[in-house]
């Protein structure tokens, strides 16, 4: 029975509660958090296509609107202030409960200790209450649907006097708004829980010969990210407090004096600055775009290598440009506020150091093209979606270099053209990098391979989709089209884009449709999948080193050793096109 | 006082037991690496306590330089009275590593106790600020001085919680003679965590009677 050798240092529990509900396996909690973004997701893109649904067809009657919303789809037409509302739950939804815990959370709790050859996460009982506090922030957040009044109306970005003025602002400015804020505020709590166990565990947990400049790339996005959402997080959890104090408390932290809403002059409040809200805000807003967008940097990086067959042109450099991202998006919140009214000397600033951040995201885009240089390149479905991330990632951040100059800000501010801009770059490339990732390891975490041909047809329908949704968008923008607007029947300029706008309201349809082949085929692979072997895509990295599922305590006991870089394929001189992390030394030389 | 705490933080935990293979910095298995760990995880955490509290700074700062309605509150003099009871528990909860270090358990666990209790009292003072402050009738819509004094001392009060909730886990491990090897990484970081909240109360303190 006992291993002479060694043995795992916490066996399975056995009971169904402990091993799969509240586990403290972090391939467990991984799964949990990856199934927690799918819901959220397909929650965030009905709620989207009610909304391109409306925006084409504001006048026409749906029956079952008005069983959904008795009050304010009354006679089956939404109200604007609903439209808002499902605006607001899309944005929130999708980047709290999606953007930020799929790529992190997801992926990261259930391969960083398999990739640094650790048996779990620092803290395991922490990662379990991690996960646990997010559901939590989810039942709240969705409860909001529910209260007196609905969602608020306030946007993911809350901006106050709207969010902190109460009823009076719009029917879902009561209890929805206050549940909001509140889950907001537990999801911080989380965030805060997971980021602890990321960094503990990258810094100490990696096992021997695992050097940080021999961590994959994925690491180190996990890494650098845990730390974005540490100090971005903590910087929104105060601002949340202070928020919800403005609407229960009568303080005036961002309420002004003098506020006249719905013919009524507000007393209760005097002396406080929205713009404070602002500051606080995008001070953990812009780094929450990077929290977004690293892991699948870091997924891309991976796969660009493994399926080319190639080392990853300039490692360090791509370590560096991390590193430089992650420090820089604390210095840009203000290109957030060009139109605030800010000083234009402080506009100028923001706008120098938000161009610097285009040099590290040039460099990352360069060195992948030069992985895939004179690749041998196999394009699987995991790999497409990672050539996707790239496409979507230079379109999405050359239309950033426009809007981060406050000359052009002040034409684009409040268009679709923004809307275009940070769907591209944060949302689609973002989720890109999720399916590249549920490609590439969905093989590892159940045993199972994907199916090709379904993986195909689904990439193809979503890049093609997603690319006619979201590059009207800019075009709108180029021609004034405001964003938030339910409707544009009533002004005449934009009665002419409605057709752009069907356009791209059939575009989502499409895009939404083909999403069920990706459900189909991940739900019959894990049943009816061919079996995978340990190392499917000869990848060098430690988790291709351990069976399909992974044990337990994931190395069974073994405490691998690594004497290699995460990316050392088509090796002159070795015997086959790629070198195991930890294949010993005298592999290479024997060849 | 702060002698353990300075080594503890220039030093950081000492090193693990065995080292070698090629290179490698980690060593993912056994009880160094936990206590390793234990000591990035509260640092980590010390980091984000600070990041909320830079936010309610900067938010006091802004918020105080913005508008002309910033009235000076009254302080609550059993302030200074608490003061002086935190910064006592963290002399004395140093007193007691101290004692753990020259192997007197017994004196540790007196030791331990009153850092306990001192903690327990100063929330009890804290409370007592606060209804001396509801008696005068300021709250938190008062003004946005007593809007910042109730968010920033229940921030703190929070952390000192969970502060006052490691105390006591390691006092009665330590009464009832469970205080092995592993639990000195408890002690530890739970010394470290109470003495940064010594420090951020000195902090808010000068804040207040500077600015507040």
């Amino acid at each position: 029975m006992s291993s002479p050798v060694a043995h795992p240092a916490h066996a399975a529990p056995q009971g169904f509660i402990k091993r799969y509900v509240f586990s403290q396996d972090h391939k467990v909690i991984g799964i949990q958090y990856y199934f927690l973004g799918l819901f959220s997701v397909f929650i965030g893109m009905a709620l989207s296509l009610l909304m391109r649904f409306h925006m084409v067809n504001p006048n026409v009657t749906v029956k079952w609107f008005s069983w959904l919303w008795p009050t304010a789809a009354a006679g089956g037409i939404m109200t604007p202030e609903l439209y808002l509302s499902l605006m607001t739950m899309h944005g929130t939804i999708m980047v709290f409960f999606v953007l930020t815990t799929v790529p992190q959370s997801g992926f990261g709790n259930y391969f960083l200790p398999l990739q640094i050859g650790a048996e779990d996460m620092a803290f395991p009982v922490l990662n379990m209450m991690s996960f646990w506090t997010t559901f939590l922030a989810l039942v709240v957040m969705v409860a909001a649907f529910f209260v007196q009044g609905g969602a608020p109306l306030s946007g993911w970005t809350a901006y106050p006097p709207l969010s902190g003025a109460g009823r009076i602002t719009g029917p879902g400015e009561g209890m929805g708004q206050n549940l909001w804020i509140l889950s907001i505020a537990i999801f911080c709590g989380a965030s805060l829980m997971g980021a602890i166990n990321f960094i503990a565990t990258t810094v100490d947990l990696r096992c021997k010969g695992m050097t940080l400049m021999r961590m994959p790339l994925t690491c180190w996005t996990w890494l650098v990210t845990a730390i974005l959402g540490l100090l971005g997080f903590a910087v929104l959890l105060a601002a949340g407090v202070l928020l919800l104090l403005d609407r229960l408390a009568g303080s005036s932290f961002f309420l002004p004096s003098g506020l006249y809403i719905s013919d009524q002059i507000i007393t209760a409040h005097k002396g406080g600055s929205p713009l404070l809200w602002q500051h606080l805000f995008w001070f953990f807003g812009h780094p929450e775009v990077y929290i977004a967008i690293l892991p699948g940097m870091g997924v891309t990086s991976q796969l660009l290598s493994t399926f080319s067959r190639k080392p990853i042109f300039g490692y360090k450099a791509m370590v560096y440009a991390v590193l430089a991202i992650g420090f820089l998006g604390f210095l840009v919140w203000g290109h957030h506020m060009f139109m605030s009214g800010m000083n234009p000397y402080s506009a100028l600033a923001f706008s120098v150091l938000t161009m610097c951040i285009g040099v590290p995201s040039a460099i990352k885009t360069f060195n992948w093209i030069g992985t895939l240089w004179n690749g041998k390149i196999h394009f699987d479905t995991a790999m497409m979606f990672a050539l996707g991330f790239v496409s979507l990632f230079v379109t999405g951040g050359v239309s950033g270099i426009f809007l981060g100059q406050p000359a052009l800000d002040l034409y684009f501010h409040d268009t679709y053209f923004v809307v275009g801009h940070f769907h591209m770059i944060m949302g689609v490339a973002a989720i890109f990098g999720m399916f590249a990732g549920t490609f590439y390891w969905f093989p590892k975490a159940s045993g199972r391979m994907m199916n090709e041909t379904l993986g195909k047809i689904h990439f193809y329908c979503t890049f093609i989709g997603v690319y006619a949704i979201f590059t009207p968008m800019h075009y709108l923008g180029l021609a004034g089209n405001p964003r938030r607007y339910s409707a544009f029947t009533d002004v005449e300029y934009l009665g002419k884009l409605i057709p752009v706008h069907t356009f791209m309201t059939y575009a989502a349809y499409f895009t939404a449709a083909a999403q069920i082949i990706f459900v189909i085929n991940l739900f019959w692979s894990m049943k009816k999948g061919a079996r995978a072997p340990v190392n499917p895509w000869n990848a060098t990295t430690l988790e291709w080193t351990v069976p399909s599922p992974p044990p337990f305590d994931n190395f069974a006991g073994v405490h691998p050793v690594v004497y290699h870089g995460p990316y050392e394929y088509s090796v002159p001189g070795a015997a086959r096109d790629f070198i195991m992390q930890t294949d010993p030394p005298q592999v290479q030389s024997e060849a | 006082m702060a002698g353990t705490l300075t080594r503890d933080i220039l030093k950081g935990p000492p090193p693990p037991t065995d080292r070698g293979g090629d290179g490698g910095s980690g060593l993912p298995f056994g009880p160094g690496a936990n206590r390793r760990a234990s000591f990035t995880g509260l640092f980590v955490l010390l980091a984000a306590s600070t990041m909320v509290f830079a936010a309610f700074t900067s938010a006091f700062v802004v918020r105080r330089g913005l508008s002309d309605d910033w009235a000076t509150m009254p302080k609550p003099p059993i302030l200074l009275v608490n003061t002086v009871v935190l910064l006592v528990s963290s002399f004395v909860l140093d007193q007691s590593r101290r004692a753990l270090k020259a192997g007197d358990r017994a004196q540790f666990n007196l030791w331990w106790t009153g850092a306990t209790a001192l903690g327990i009292a100063f929330l009890a003072g804290q409370s007592v600020a606060w209804l001396q402050l509801k008696n005068a009738g300021i709250f938190v819509a008062t003004n946005p001085s007593s809007s910042f004094f109730y968010v920033l001392t229940a921030a703190h009060a929070f952390h000192l919680l969970g502060g006052v909730a490691a105390l006591v886990y390691v006092d009665v491990q330590a009464w009832r003679l469970r205080l092995g090897p592993a639990k000195r990484t408890a002690i530890d970081v739970t010394a470290i965590f109470w003495h940064f909240l010594d420090g951020l109360w000195l902090y808010l303190m000068l804040l207040f009677y500077v600015w507040g």
